[in-house]
Formats: C-alpha cells, structure tokens, sequence
C-alpha cells in the first residue's frame, strides 16, 4: 500500500553542493529500488537554526515528498541516521491529513455554494463583493489591557 | 442605555448619545473584545511545521506555546498547532527555549 511521506532533512553547513546533491540521490535511490516515487524534492537552502545542533549554527534544509510503504521510509530512516553528515531529520506521514484538509475546503465552499444559490446569488463570490458590514470593528480596542495581546 | 450615565453601556452599539460617548467610554470597566481563533476565522486547514511565519505568533519570546486562553485558538486548532510546532522544532526552525 503506497502512502505519501514527506521527508526533511538537514544537511551539517559543512557539506559542499555537490555533497548535498550526492545524498539527493542517494535517498533517490533507495525509494527506487524499493518501488516508491520521489514526488517532489525542494531545497530550501541554507538558513539559521534555531538552536545549535552539537556546533553547528546553520543547516541545509532539504524536503522529498515521496510515495512509498513503510518499509521504505524505515530503510531510509535508517541510512538518514548513520549518515554524519546529516544533523537531523524528520519523517511525517501525510496523506491522511491532507485527505482531512481537502475534504474540509470542500464541505466549505459547496455549503457556501449552496447558501448562495438558495439566496438567489451567482455560486461563486464575485469580485467586489466582500465582508463590509463594520469594517472599523476591528481597531476598536481603545479599552483592551494590555500585556494580553497576542504578539 | 443611553437614560443610564456613566455605568452600563457595555455594548458597543452605535447610541444616540453621542455628547456622552466620550465620557461615557471612559468610566466603562475594562471591555475585551472577544477573542476568536485565528484559523478559524482566517480558514487556514492545514496547520504545517513547515510555515515558521505561521507559527511564531504562538510561540512567544521565551519559546513556549502559546496558551489558548490568551490567543483564544480554538481547542482543534491548538492542537495541530501543538503538533506543527513541536515538529519544527525538531527540525530547529522553532527553538525549544531561550537563553
């Protein structure tokens, strides 16, 4: 059973480009051989981290999305972890929640659908036509505490 | 409400008393607007640990979440959003604390 799994990992800042692109395909070939796509692959460069890993300030952060079993994901678990040059990763399993997303927007708009057809309007919103209502309503906090503010 | 001085108002309906409303706003107790969740009213579904712009306004400076009671998420929501935060941190896109 094939599921969808996103995979994001962080490359030590160390690594040069041609050492990230060489464990791209390394993690390529594993979901290869054991029948699973590579759906998509996104790098997201270098950035700062959030806190230090071991000495490491910065990272390359780098994101498969890949269909596969869990074997697969296990396999590459594995490799992910005994590769030193990798400072952390993490595996999320994803298709079950995007099936809950999806299926919620699509409750949404064919309810907002329906309420407009049965008021006599054009399903779709049409431009211009918005929330108006009290549009100052917002800014009024002339009495709120402070403090409690989301920041 | 408008026979009524000082006291009461309360709402915030448009009154005719507009003299008053200056006064009036002052003596009023502390009014807080109503709080409401910010996915639920923006629609966002999907809470990702991917989006840090997303998630920073709920992770304040000394790196906790943020409780429901002062952003007044909605209990669904708090939950992903718990899991969403707790994910990019792992991945050191959120910190765990501050020094």
């Amino acid at each position: 059973m094939s599921r969808k799994y996103e995979l994001v990992y962080v490359v030590s800042p160390d690594a040069t480009d041609d050492q990230v692109a060489e464990l791209h395909t390394q993690v390529e070939s594993i979901v290869q051989r054991m029948n699973g796509q590579l759906e998509k692959t996104d790098n997201w460069g270098r950035r700062k981290l959030a806190y230090e890993i071991g000495r490491h300030k910065e990272g390359t952060y780098v994101l498969e999305i890949i269909n596969g079993d869990g074997e697969l994901m296990k396999e590459i678990d594995r490799r992910l972890k005994v590769t030193d040059l990798i400072i952390r990763h993490l595996v999320v399993r994803v298709d079950e929640e995007q099936a809950v997303v999806e299926r919620t927007k699509n409750r949404r708009t064919d309810t907002s659908r329906r309420r407009r057809v049965a008021r006599g309007l054009p399903p779709e919103r049409q431009p211009g036509e918005g929330q108006r209502g009290e549009p100052d309503d917002d800014r009024d906090d002339r009495f709120d505490m402070g403090g409690e503010e989301m920041r | 409400m408008n026979g009524r001085k000082g006291f009461g108002g309360g709402g915030r309906g448009k009154s005719s008393g507009t003299q008053q409303q200056g006064k009036d706003a002052q003596r009023r107790p502390m009014f807080r607007r109503r709080k409401v969740c910010k996915f639920c009213s923006d629609k966002i579904d999907d809470i990702n640990y991917k989006d840090v712009k997303l998630l920073m306004p709920f992770v304040p400076e000394r790196a906790k979440v943020l409780p429901r009671r002062i952003s007044g998420t909605c209990a669904l929501h708090q939950r992903k959003l718990r899991t969403a935060i707790m994910r990019a941190r792992q991945l050191a896109l959120i910190p765990y604390t501050t020094e």
